[in-house]
């Protein structure tokens, strides 16, 4: 795997960029091979797409931490796909039911799930995340407990039924029912918010590839999620991310699992059409 | 539309900010003047400022953290110079006090709606504002002017 030695010159950017003016940018040109199967990290914008490529956020990131999601054994996110393969087979709630009983095995129930949520939902009325959609199998079909958003056990499922798209392009609907919502999200997606006065495009589409001190703007695409962030020191939803950057620029966050985020959600998957689902996908 | 004005230099006209009685009031954020959008003449404390202070607010995350942003020579010394700005190195000769006193305190009104760079001493800022912001400036007066400062003694 040809892994360039790049994360010196971003530890020592500082130094060296006011010595030098050189610009750290731009995704690297590194290539994501995973068990011998190359997943493609950049492919082609879709039609309307600010950009001219998209890049996934794993091109951004150190050789180091590159190279922990490029082999299942280094990757740390996989102690929570063990633990979801159990909760896969555990009977829970009223019905005396697990997700096998309904599924079978995860890897021919769930393939191709992940690539493109949210999805519309006739019942609910509005679109479904991923989470929404176990929780809908748990309260509904199990008669279990709901799980909590940033759980252990959601993020593990998330993270389990995730890797079953592993290498399959993100395709979302946003005709149809789902145009208000993609609406609804892209304007969330440049709405300025916050005392610092910054919307998601500023960062990560008008500056992708600069070093915003000492973290390097990626494009923000949601394809690696639930993500292991060193920083978190465990996984984490998408809905986890939106918040944290909201708060960044002192922006009071909407909830996980509101309307907002949903929509959010749906407009930046959108924005990545194409790009390779790599949960679960490790980040710094 | 990004405008990036151009200022021409003129030595003639090369006011350091007009110094207020000391003791008078601050200029509060929306009584601040701007001179054709894009010089604001007038100290916003009538005090001057202190550089060795404003270099600290330049580099502090919970200050200016200028260096997000702007690349800067003088600060060699800390990692992580970000370049979503243009370097500031050589800044005092590009612009007069009162345009670099413009620039801190509304970046919106000399660069345009677009540009990313934060309004320090301005209240309307972005929606759903954290309760601890709301209705507060980024800055204080003060350090506006102790940025501006420490920024004047940044020429080539
Ligand atoms: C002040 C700059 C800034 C703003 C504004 C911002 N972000 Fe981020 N965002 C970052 C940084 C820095 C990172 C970490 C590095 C990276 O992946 O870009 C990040 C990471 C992300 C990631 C993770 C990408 C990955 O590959 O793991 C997503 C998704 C994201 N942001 C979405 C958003 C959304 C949606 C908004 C608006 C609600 C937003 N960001 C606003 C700076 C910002
Ligand atoms: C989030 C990014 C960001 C932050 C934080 C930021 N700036 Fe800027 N700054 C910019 C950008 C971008 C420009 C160029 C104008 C444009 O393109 O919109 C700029 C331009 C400037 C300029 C004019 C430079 C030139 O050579 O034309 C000065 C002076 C300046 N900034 C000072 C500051 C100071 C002082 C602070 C902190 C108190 C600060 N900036 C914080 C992004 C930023």
């Amino acid at each position: 795997m040809p892994l360039k030695v790049f994360s010196k010159i971003a530890l020592f950017s500082g130094a060296a960029l006011a010595a030098t003016g050189i610009a750290v940018a731009d995704p690297d040109e590194n290539k994501l091979f995973i068990d011998g199967e190359e997943i493609a990290t950049d492919v082609a914008a879709p039609e309307g797409s600010p950009f001219d490529r998209l890049y996934s956020g794993w091109r951004f990131r150190t050789s180091e931490t590159q190279a922990l999601q490029a082999d299942d054994f280094e990757n740390p996110a996989f102690a929570a796909i063990t633990l979801a393969e159990e909760l896969w087979e555990t009977a829970e709630g009223s019905e005396g039911k697990s997700c096998a009983s309904c599924h079978g095995d995860v890897s021919e129930g769930m393939k191709g799930v992940r690539a493109s949520m949210p999805k519309w939902s006739q019942a609910a009325g509005k679109p479904q995340t991923l989470e929404n959609h176990i929780n809908t199998c748990r309260t509904d079909r199990m008669g279990a407990d709901a799980w909590k958003w940033e759980s252990e056990e959601m993020l593990a499922m998330t993270a389990l039924v995730g890797l079953q798209s592993r290498g399959m392009p993100t395709s979302v609907q946003t005709d149809g029912p789902m145009q208000e919502w993609w609406e609804k999200g892209k304007d969330l997606y440049y709405t300025r918010v916050g005392q610092l006065d910054m919307a998601c495009a500023n960062c990560h589409e008008a500056n992708f590839g600069k070093m915003i001190r000492a973290d390097h703007l990626s494009q923000g695409h949601i394809n690696g999620f639930p993500v292991y962030r060193l920083k978190w020191g465990g996984l984490g939803s998408i809905h986890r991310r939106f918040k944290g950057c909201m708060e960044n620029v002192r922006a009071e966050p909407f909830k996980r699992g509101s309307d907002e985020f949903i929509a959010l959600e749906l407009y930046v998957a959108s924005r990545g059409e194409g790009l390779s689902v790599e949960t679960p996908s490790v980040r710094n | 539309m990004r405008v990036r004005p151009t200022f021409a230099l003129c030595a003639a006209t090369f006011l350091v900010g007009g110094i207020l009685a000391a003791g008078a009031a601050e200029v509060a954020p929306d009584k601040v003047v701007f001179k054709d959008d894009f010089e604001v003449v007038d100290s916003l404390t009538g005090q001057p400022g202190d550089p060795m202070n404003g270099r600290e607010v330049f580099a502090d995350r919970k200050l200016g953290n200028c260096l997000a942003c702007h690349v800067n020579s003088d600060m060699a010394e800390l990692p992580f110079h970000g370049e979503v700005g243009p370097e500031i190195d050589g800044v005092a000769s590009r612009y007069k006090p009162a345009q670099l006193r413009a620039i801190v305190v509304n970046s919106k009104k000399v660069f345009g709606s677009e540009t990313i760079m934060p309004s320090f001493y301005r209240l309307e800022n972005g929606a759903r504002p954290m309760a601890e912001f709301q209705g507060k400036t980024i800055l204080t007066a003060q350090q506006v002017e102790d940025v501006v400062a420490y920024l004047t003694t940044l020429s080539d």
